[in-house]
């Protein structure tokens, strides 16, 4: 009843503000596509959750273009054809006029042709590969040169780091991103020797041997960093490892690129002080805007001891840079939206500001934290914004791509042969 | 002295301009002001200045400075950006301290302050500098930092103090740490070959790793090309020939065109970009555009450029092996000194012998530590599929049950020790009681239709797997093991494992004991050997089947569950932690031979070796590893049917 | 005995007549071809579960006709996905690079092509060159060769060793669940050249069908389903219909029995180990390309085991009864998990299905094992009006894998 009065007033005094809004159907549908059971479900809960509280936050402020905002939650239980499915039954079925979802690279190639076919329009919040720039996708997480290349940096600039052990998890994000660091590297000086790379399944558990290796690649008197990419649970385990071998980090430090907040609530982090890890948010962030946000968060979940996260102030950042689009467009259509969303600027909670680039990648700072005891992490580096970049300028295949969906209206332009290689994307 | 001179100057321009400040800089916060943006932006890149001049300033509490930097506990003061020490009051108030007076000099809000925060980088170049003054410091404790400090990084100049603090030092261990580090830097730094030579020989044993970075650097080469012979007065490690294996030819043309000593090869890419900037009227060379998607047709067009001058010619392999017969390659050390790189190889080539015995080493103790995991997770299985003929697929489940028992007794006894000591009979308890409820409500009802009682167990799994998450949630929880198992016995730098997985390993051999125990010299055993063989004769001896039953499923059950305890403590707690094992498990049993302990205790070694064996194989791979450890099995069951250890006789059954 | 094959087994007809009936039904209301009552993406649903139905039927004739209780026929499903997913991401992404080529002003040779297509598929995965696997990826016809070929070489291969040192019961269960994990786990690697754990993507899109509207696709693929079921359907009935038939239930009742009869008991199990992988090749084959994407974890060891579970459910040793289990479990595992079940609210907690279908989905496994051997299907015995042998007790057969009394019929 509340809610038919709520959208009765809204519809009206929005029918008075503005004819775009009259045109609009309400109430506006978010759909929110994270996997609510299986594997992914610990960490994808989480947004499931972000997303409804920033739907909640927005009706309060008096919902978008005078309609209510509903979001539509189904759950593809981290089975990537699923994520398809869902996708298609979120567009065609509950008609969504925009979906935030998808954590995994895999689930995110499933859900790309569905997307692309239906001209919907998707907003991914985690740190990937890159080598990828959709046109109806906006990618609010981190690509490598926003994550991977500046701490790889500190590890040469700021450490001294010689010789680098590039551990991974064997999935598409770690073989993507060590290839681009290998190449990295490689210019930077770094011998091919000097690079020892791994690859361990999910949730690997016996490190024994590897923490072993790392230990001895000290032997040429070079210092050794380890770069990891070590997916979920198989962090444990290295961890616990990393820590009964006594190696501190001080003498090999380990910079992880998957291990945040939410990961390290699963270990006792006494032993693991001083490693670092590289996102575009920690908790511990101080500013206004970030407490602000966790106090509400804390609020909505109802548990004051839940952490806050990296792909969270993505989602934070991706659904504000969303809603001021459309207002912007006076509509919710995914083309209106898509063009308006070039350029949109909304403030970091770190600080600072993002923006959206015509790629369809946001810029952002990077930060590097240290581990704290209390499972927190002590920033300790934040850079000026980076811009996103869609395709790595430090692989050769690569490096001659651009995406510029405003001038060139392409997601993979080739500069070289001044031609467009495809419209849809690489899946 | 001009140094100091600008110093004070300086100085003087900041009390210009800072004339309300309270009081004047004492010398050391004058040294800090003079570097406070570097010192405020405190990146290793640009810190070595500000740290040398806080070092080299002569001043006493220069020490003092370098030590409460590198704890963090340096705080700017925003207002008019003097350095203090600051110990934290409460959550917003600090009181500040000044360095040169060591008075403090009042309380601060939070807000006013900026904490400086060296990095990891800055941190170590500051407790190199700390060194010259730490070497000799009173207390043991900032002694042993300073090695450590010399251990990351050392450089000449420290030689002569770590030299002079030798002699003064009383304790023992600290001694001989420090006459290690002596050599080695002698090694590295020392003027005199003949010293460095002796202490190379002296070291030419160790296992350590330092002493092999200390080593490695002598011997590392670099590959140079020559224009004719090798000239003299060079320190040549080996000269090279193209076409070897170390240096194949078209590497070698690649550095000779990359030096600028011969022209580069004319690549596909080159090609392509010459071809289409000399189209002209639709034809390249006078082959029309539309053929050139034939290679064949790509080269005779080039080729045809190439004769009008317009583009590079080919270089033909004669061209090729004259330019590579023109020059000589070698690997030149950069070591100027023969007699050192030498012996530096020698002690090397002696070493690497001893570490590759030592890996190996490493690596058995690796594959048995692996081995006793497998057993452990198996040894369950041994008694209820082993010994009963159960299938089991919910006994993974069992398993996770033990480890969340741990996880859970670790909230309400927040002291490790004892709540592991409290753990490992309550997950016996909780896993005995499923393992007997499980056995009474289901197992009972199907113990002739083996296959009916892998699809009904696999379903209690599932569902227990779905429960456990419902509860705990999927996010791993910790499971954390006390102090005493933390840490790693170590024989040397190459051979060392961790407690836990010591306690593991012994852990799994008291369970054999208990299991070899249980069979064979208890009442229990006896029936359970006699129910399993003839559940019709051993009822008509007075042998209650159910309850025998019954109570051996419990026992398997149970012992899964103190499986659990352990494999939680060395790895993670998730609500699929049992999927992990089952089918290893259940491989163990079967490769060994099923209802032979011993038989399970081969398997799981053979399992455990065989899986280091391909890792060490391919060290890059460990997935591989998995892979072809569980094909070799399928294979070698293919000729074992029965396993390693087959039972013969009646007892084997069909 | 002169009777028809139709004549003696009248519930084919009745099957395929249901089957029939069903394809239309959904062809009308379907998006692109009637009333649009049914989406799109349930219609993807439907044709996939149809393909699943298919693939129990093979399961049914391994397991429920002769005891061999494989838990590995999801791993030669997906075999055939991804021997088909070769052909399209090929083909797909071939049309791609030449039409991106074409502008190029120096024509592009086969070499440079192929170069580029492989920068394509592999780039996503951190290479750029075709491994070995990929050899007849250009051709449709090879690929569809070995769609059958490649579960059914290595269904022969393994079934051949297995047999052959008379690996039988729960043993062989185990070492099939093991080839299964060691063929998940070595697609999970980057270096087994199929892209790892992203697999293949983008199936749906058929290559030279871009002006065909997926509502139209999915109709087709629909229809593809529906007769890869039906002519499965009625092979595996003609297979256990005849002799044949007597004999593998002869090896399920009593193994040993008929080897002393003179049967070549591993002759007979490797022919139907390896027709059923075929057939589950082909149902793999028909499913991906709806679902979008096959990768590893499709073909954990998991899979397989629901396989035998709707199998279980649906009424093991009838044909009919596999097709309902697969399609009842897994349409209602759908909806449940698709978060559309309305959550109960208990008042001191609410059971929401996404979290609690798991648990009552095992715990009916469980249940139907202990009380209802025959499953769904032996509803129909009910209506039917069959009995079941009355032995006094006594099973048909000594061999573990062999019905018992209470689950046959007379």
């Amino acid at each position: 009843m509340n809610f038919i009065k709520t959208a009765l007033v809204s519809t009206v005094a929005a029918a008075a503000m503005s004819t775009a809004a009259a045109a609009q159907d309400c109430p506006i549908k978010v759909g929110v596509l994270h996997s609510l059971s299986g594997t992914m479900a610990i960490s994808e809960t989480t947004l499931k959750d972000t997303m409804l509280m920033l739907v909640e936050q927005q009706n309060a402020k008096g919902g978008l273009l005078g309609c209510d905002l509903e979001a539509v939650v189904v759950d593809p239980a981290s089975d990537w054809p699923l994520f398809a499915e869902k996708a298609r039954e979120l567009l065609t079925v509950h008609e969504v006029d925009v979906i935030f979802g998808n954590w995994t690279s895999v689930s995110r190639k499933s859900v790309l042709p569905v997307i692309e076919e239906l001209n919907g329009l998707l907003f991914y919040p985690v740190q990937y590969e890159g080598e990828e720039s959709s046109k109806n996708v906006f990618y609010t997480g981190a690509a490598p040169n926003q994550q991977a290349i500046p701490a790889t940096d500190y590890f040469l600039d700021e450490l001294g780091v010689e010789k680098f052990a590039l551990l991974g998890t064997d999935y598409v994000y770690p073989r993507t991103t060590n290839n681009i660091l290998e190449s990295y590297l490689k210019s930077k000086g770094i011998a091919e020797e000097d690079i020892f790379v791994n690859y361990t399944p999910f949730g690997h558990s016996d490190w024994s041997k590897i923490v072993a290796d790392v230990v001895a690649l000290g032997a040429d008197g070079k210092k050794v960093g380890v770069i990891s990419t070590i997916n979920g649970d198989a962090n444990i385990g290295f961890y616990k490892e990393l820590a009964a071998a006594g190696i501190s980090a001080d003498d090999i430090p380990v910079v992880a690129f998957s291990v945040g907040e939410e990961e390290l609530s699963g270990l006792d982090t006494s032993n693991l002080v001083g490693h670092l890890a590289a996102w575009n948010y920690f908790m511990s962030a101080d500013t206004p805007a970030n407490a602000e946000f966790i106090a509400a968060w804390h609020e909505f979940i109802g548990d004051e001891a839940r952490v806050t996260n990296d792909p969270m102030e993505a989602h934070y950042i991706g659904f504000n840079m969303w809603v001021n689009a459309a207002t912007a467009a006076g509509s919710t259509d995914v083309d209106a939206v898509r063009e308006a969303m070039w350029g949109q600027e909304f403030p970091n909670l770190t600080g600072g500001t993002a923006v959206m680039g015509v790629n369809h990648h946001l810029s952002k700072p990077v930060l590097i934290g240290e581990i704290l005891a209390d499972g927190q992490f002590d920033i300790i580096s934040q850079t000026e914004p980076v811009p996103g970049d869609a395709w790595t300028d430090f692989l050769p295949e690569s490096a001659v791509l651009v995406s510029d969906w405003k001038d060139l209206g392409c997601g993979m332009y080739n500069t070289e042969t001044e031609t467009c290689v495809q419209i849809g994307s690489n899946y | 002295m001009l140094k100091r001179f600008f110093l004070v100057l300086l100085a003087m321009l900041l009390l210009a301009t800072q004339a309300f400040a309270q009081s004047e800089p004492g010398p050391m916060q004058t040294v800090l002001q003079a570097h406070a943006e570097v010192i405020a932006e405190s990146s290793r890149r640009t810190i070595g200045p500000a740290i040398d001049a806080v070092a080299g300033s002569g001043l006493p509490q220069a020490q003092a400075v370098l030590e409460a930097w590198q704890a963090k506990d340096m705080w700017q003061r925003q207002s008019d950006g003097w350095f203090f020490r600051a110990e934290q009051i409460d959550a917003s108030t600090y009181r500040l301290i000044d360095f040169d007076s060591g008075d403090a000099i009042g309380e601060a809000d939070k807000g006013d302050l900026t904490q400086l925060k060296p990095n990891a980088g800055v941190r170590g170049l500051l407790g190199t500098a700390l060194v010259q003054f730490q070497l000799l410091d009173p207390d043991p404790a900032r002694r042993a930092d300073a090695l450590t400090s010399l251990e990351r990084s050392a450089n000449a100049d420290l030689l002569a103090p770590l030299r002079a603090s030798i002699d003064p030092e009383a304790d023992a261990a600290l001694k001989a740490r420090k006459e290690r580090l002596e050599r080695l830097l002698t090694i590295s730094y020392d003027p005199d070959e003949a010293a460095r030579i002796a202490a190379i020989e002296e070291m030419a044993g160790d296992l350590g790793v330092d002493v092999r970075a200390a080593l490695n650097p002598l011997v590392a080469t670099t590959l140079r090309v020559y224009a004719g012979e090798v000239p003299g007065g060079i320190n040549v490690a080996r000269v090279l020939r193209p076409g070897s294996e170390a240096l194949p030819r078209d590497t070698a043309y690649a550095m000779l065109a990359e030096a600028g000593l011969a022209p580069p090869r004319v690549t596909e890419g080159d090609v392509r970009a010459a071809l289409a900037a000399h189209i002209d009227a639709g034809n390249v060379g006078g082959v029309p555009v539309a053929e050139l998607s034939d290679p064949a047709r790509r080269v005779g067009a080039y080729t045809a450029l190439a004769a009008g001058g317009l583009v590079p010619a080919y270089r033909t392999e004669a061209e090729i092996s004259a330019a590579l017969d023109a020059h000589r390659f070698a690997q030149i050390y950069a070591e100027p000194s023969p007699a050192v790189t030498g012996a530096a190889e020698a002690a090397l080539t002696r070493i690497s012998t001893k570490v590759g015995l030592n890996q190996a080493l490493d690596l058995g103790l690796d594959a048995l530590s692996l081995g006793s995991i497998y057993f452990l997770a198996a040894i369950g299985l041994a008694i209820t599929f082993g010994v009963m003929g159960v299938i089991n697929m919910a006994h993974g489940e069992f398993i996770m049950m033990g480890a969340y028992t741990g996880y859970v007794v670790q909230q309400l006894i927040p002291n490790h020790t004892a709540s592991i000591a409290v753990a490992i009979p309550l997950a016996f308890a909780v896993t005995f009681a499923a393992g007997v409820a499980m056995e009474r409500l289901v197992i009972r009802w199907l113990y002739n239709r083996p296959l009916e009682t892998l699809l009904a167990t696999f379903g209690i799994s599932i569902a227990l797997q779905q429960l456990f998450k419902n509860i705990f949630g999927t996010q791993a929880r910790p499971l954390t093991s006390p102090d005493w198992l933390g840490g790693a016995w170590v024989l040397n730098d190459v051979v060392s494992i961790s407690y836990i997985r010591i306690a593991i390993f012994v852990l799994a051999m008291l369970f054999l004991a208990l299991f070899l125990f249980i069979m064979k010299r208890t009442r229990l055993g006896l029936e359970t050997r006699a129910v399993t063989q003839n559940p019709g004769m051993a009822g008509a001896m007075g042998i209650n089947p159910g309850r025998v039953n019954m109570l051996t499923f419990g026992l398997g059950s149970g012992i899964a569950g103190i499986a659990g305890v352990a494999i939680g403590l060395f790895a993670k707690v998730t609500s699929e932690l049992g999927q992990d094992y089952i089918v290893q498990s259940f491989m163990t049993v079967v490769v060994g031979g099923v209802g032979n302990i011993w038989g399970t205790l081969l398997g799981a070694g053979l399992i455990g070796g065989l899986q280091k064996g391909i890792e060490w194989l391919n060290p890059s791979n460990t997935l591989a590893a998995q892979t072809y450890m569980i094909i070799f099995i399928i294979v070698f069951i293919q000729f074992r049917p029965r396993g390693i250890i087959a039972l013969k006789g009646r007892a084997a059954g069909d | 005995m002169n009777r028809t094959f139709l004549a003696r087994n009248p519930s084919v007809l009745i099957f395929l007549a249901v089957l029939a009936l069903f394809t239309i039904a959904v062809t009308v209301m379907s998006e692109g071809f009637g009333m649009g009552i049914i989406s799109t993406s349930f219609v993807k649903t439907l044709g996939k579960t149809l393909t699943l139905a298919l693939i129990a039927v093979a399961m049914d004739l391994v397991w429920g006709y002769a005891g061999i209780l494989s838990l590995g026929h999801f791993a030669f499903f997906g075999l055939g996905g991804y021997m088909i997913g070769m052909w399209l991401m090929y083909e797909r992404t071939r049309q791609i690079v030449v039409d991106s080529l074409a502008s190029s002003p120096i024509p592009p040779t086969d070499q440079e092509v192929v170069d580029a297509i492989g920068t394509q598929i592999f780039g996503v995965v951190g290479s750029s060159e075709f491994p070995p696997v990929w050899a007849f990826a250009d051709s449709l016809t090879i690929q569809l060769i070995l769609v059958v070929a490649v579960p059914g070489l290595l269904a022969l291969i393994f079934g051949w060793l297995a047999f052959r040192s008379r690996v039988t019961g729960v043993y062989l269960s185990i070492l099939t669940q093991a080839m299964t994990l060691a063929l998940s786990l070595y697609l999970f690697q980057n270096d087994s050249g199929l892209r790892g754990n992203n697999g293949l993507s983008g199936l749906q899109n058929i290559p030279h069908l871009d002006h065909v509207p997926q509502s139209v696709l999915s109709v087709w693929f629909f229809w593809a389903s529906a007769l890869a079921l039906a002519l499965g359907y009625v092979f595996a009935a003609w297979i256990v219909s005849g002799k044949f038939g007597s004999v593998i239930r002869g090896i399920r009742d009593n193994e040993a029995r008929v080897r002393f009869l003179g049967y070549s008991v591993e002759g007979y199990k490797l022919f139907l180990f390896t027709v059923t992988a075929m057939i589950a090749g082909i149902a793999g084959a028909l499913y991906y390309p709806q679902a979008g994407i096959v990768n590893p974890a499709e073909i954990a060891p998991i899979a397989s085991i629901y396989l035998a579970v709707w199998v279980a459910i649906g009424g093991r040793g009838r044909l009919y009864g596999a097709v309902i289990g697969a399609v009842f479990v897994s349409l209602v595992s759908t909806y449940f998990t698709g978060g559309q079940a309305p959550d109960i609210n208990l008042g001191f907690y609410t059971i929401s299905w996404v979290d609690w279908w798991t648990i009552l989905l095992g715990l009916s496994f469980v249940g139907v094992t202990l009380f209802a051997p025959k499953g769904i299907g032996g509803l129909f015995d009910l209506w039917t009006g069959r009995r079941t042998p009355d032995r006094h007790g006594a099973d048909l057969g000594p061999d573990m894998g062999s019905l018992r009394e209470k689950e046959a019929e007379e």
